[in-house]
């Protein structure tokens, strides 16, 4: 067996030690890299959250990808064969058909397609206005500080249901030279779930920046002659990305349940166009004879929400800076 | 008469509203000239630090300058508009601070942060990395291009303490204000991190003010300093009479606590008691109450400086006799 001088795992190996025992690298050498890679390097030794990636990209993949190889969702069966629908699942339909006929497959999927679409939309306009909001708050304290709080915790006090319904049900509005958004059609439920969830991260990034404020960095950055637009924008909002990412992701989770919910009651997406909350709403009472139409929607918002749930865990347990040691 | 590279006059920074102000810094003056190393010597709380970022600009509210002058190069600072100060500060005016670890942006590469304080003053992308990199060299920081590269907690104490002199001179500034600059480090690095600035400072013709509490650094680098407590000035002068003749009990103490190789001590001596709260201090002189020789005046009367001879100056009622080490204990 060859073996350099400063191979660690072939000294291991001489010595008869288990490789894994050794450290990857030796402590805080460049090779190392920054936040990232170790905060990465954390998140691939926490099973459930590598699970919950790997569920969630193979759903993704499915819906967007997959999806194209499915069948027609609206392709209806033939009303004058013998046997009428809903088929359970068998190998030509494999999640069953819906009582029209169509494919229940292509259908989570295509609904998948919505869901994730209006979640991540979603997670990506709250991080935006949650991150100005509360970086500014933060780092200008007073005034400013109240004013935006306040602005946020009224948000945060809105009935979410009610407000929804209420909003949904105005429908069309004309925004002039902008053409006109449909308040119940995806785009419009994405910027009313927004207007609803960014409340937690603007409080979240307030926290971060009230406490990194302080940090003798900031004092440097300033001493060198940056503005606070620059302190703000490369030394503030970097330092809690974190946290954000953690945030946003619970937000993803939560917004395919609020969505779902709101569909679920008939004021979100509408159909024909399938989302995971009206394909559920479109199996109720059936379940007893035609189980399938509940448990497939079903178990696709539950598996998906529980996966990226265990992803923003992971993720939560790799920025920890309290786990630093370990890294 | 050529112009001081930085000039303090009757500088007096308060804390907090009236009538509950704290007088952090009271009627401090000195001056820097080019080339010249001033330390600021005293305990926490003595109002060394915050003199350090009243020349930055640095005082945050509910802090600010009630009082007096400062000058960088015969032009006057106080009275700038925050924009203007901003143009001034890294450019002509740096500071390095205690704490390198603390003072570096965790999530930004070294490189990217010196490069930073370049492009802050207009330096274009590649003018300020190119800079970045000679400085990472002048500083002692190689292989520039792999330690460019790396998070400062990749780095040693002292080679980023190195990224933080780089960081604060990349712009050439006139006055560097290096606030307790080795006191993150052990001992062996301090003393190269000293060495380092001593060099700099020669190469580029600095105006170094030091703040430090520990009087053995600042031994080996100053040309004159000033002792201060509770918020003013009680002693200045060259740095080898200071040491050599203090004038005040309160410089005697300092001398006195600081060990020596050639010690013949059982005991180091400390000085009594604690600072003063800077919201309550003692009528008359600041430090009778720890001081050992204080007499009825000195519960009376506050000192004012003294002139004991070539640039010194010590404020105490008998700085004279303390000088010469007639009076002691």
């Amino acid at each position: 067996m060859s073996m350099r001088v400063g191979d660690e795992s072939g000294r291991a190996r001489a010595e008869g030690i288990d490789p894994t025992l050794l450290p990857p690298h030796p402590v805080g050498t460049p090779q190392d890299g920054g936040e990232w890679r170790v905060a990465w390097r954390r998140f691939r030794h926490h099973t459930m959250a590598m699970a919950g990636l790997g569920f969630l990209v193979v759903t993704l993949l499915a819906c967007f990808v997959g999806v194209h190889f499915a069948q027609d969702p609206n392709q209806i069966a033939d009303l004058l064969a013998t046997q009428q629908p809903p088929f359970p699942p068998s190998s030509a339909h494999w999640f069953g058909t819906d009582v029209l006929g169509r494919d229940m497959l292509s259908r989570v999927l295509h609904g998948g397609q919505i869901s994730l679409k209006v979640a991540f939309g979603v997670a990506i306009l709250t991080t935006i206005i949650g991150v100005i909001i509360g970086a500014l708050a933060g780092f200008y304290r007073g005034w400013l500080d109240g004013l935006l709080m306040r602005f946020t915790d009224l948000w945060i006090a809105l009935p979410a249901l009610p407000f929804l319904a209420v909003a949904v049900s105005i429908g069309t509005i004309d925004l002039g030279p902008l053409g006109s958004l449909d308040l119940g059609g995806p785009l419009g439920i994405t910027l009313l779930l927004s207007c609803l969830l960014w409340g937690s991260i603007a409080r979240v990034v307030r926290g971060a920046t009230l406490a990194l404020r302080e940090r003798e960095f900031v004092d440097a950055a300033r001493a060198i002659g940056a503005s606070n637009t620059r302190i703000i924008t490369r030394h503030v909002i970097p330092n809690c990305l974190g946290p954000i990412i953690v945030n946003a992701t619970l937000v993803v989770a939560e917004a395919i349940l609020v969505e779902t919910t709101l569909s679920f009651l008939g004021f979100g997406i509408q159909p024909p166009t399938p989302s995971w909350g009206n394909l559920l709403s479109d199996s109720i009472g059936t379940f007893e004879d035609w189980w399938w139409l509940t448990v497939f929607p079903g178990l696709a918002i539950f598996l998906t929400v529980l996966a990226i749930n265990f992803v923003g865990d992971g993720l939560r347990d790799a920025f920890d800076p309290r786990r630093r040691v370990r890294a | 008469m050529t112009v001081s590279a930085l000039e303090v006059d009757g500088l007096r920074v308060e804390f907090g509203r009236l009538p509950n102000a704290v007088q952090a810094v009271q009627r401090v003056s000195f001056s820097v000239d080019v080339g010249e190393t001033v330390a600021i010597v005293g305990e926490s709380g003595s109002g060394k630090s915050v003199t350090g970022l009243a020349i930055m600009g640095l005082i945050d509210p509910p802090g600010r300058i009630t009082e007096g002058h400062l000058r960088l190069a015969g032009k006057p600072l106080t009275g700038m508009s925050e924009s203007e100060y901003r143009r001034v500060r890294g450019r002509d005016l740096a500071m390095v601070f205690q704490d390198p670890l603390s003072a570096l942006n965790p999530v930004q590469r070294v490189g990217d942060q010196i490069a930073e304080a370049a492009r802050v003053h207009g330096a274009s992308r590649a003018s300020a990395r190119a800079r970045a990199f000679e400085m990472l060299e002048h500083v002692g920081v190689t292989p520039t291009a792999r330690r460019a590269r790396a998070y400062p907690h990749e780095l040693s104490g002292g080679m980023r303490q190195r990224v933080m002199l780089a960081m604060a001179l990349v712009n050439r500034p006139q006055v560097l204000i290096a606030d307790e600059p080795t006191t993150a480090l052990d001992v062996t690095t301090q003393a190269q991190i000293l060495e380092l600035l001593g060099e700099l400072q020669r190469q580029m013709g600095l105006a170094l003010v030091i703040v430090s509490h520990d009087l053995g650094v600042v031994a080996s680098v100053a040309d004159r300093v000033l002792v201060m407590y509770a918020g003013r000035i009680v002693e200045e002068g060259p740095a080898e009479r200071v040491f050599a003749t203090a004038g005040h009990p309160y410089t005697r103490g300092l001398l006195a606590s600081v060990p020596r190789a050639d010690d013949a001590r059982p005991v180091l001596a400390a000085i009594s008691g604690n600072p003063p709260d800077p919201s309550a201090l003692p009528s008359g002189c600041a430090f009778h109450p720890r001081c050992h020789l204080a007499e009825q005046q000195c519960r009376g009367r506050r000192p004012e400086l003294q002139v004991l001879g070539e640039g010194q100056r010590a404020a105490c009622h008998f700085a004279d006799e303390v000088s010469v080490g007639a009076r002691s204990s």
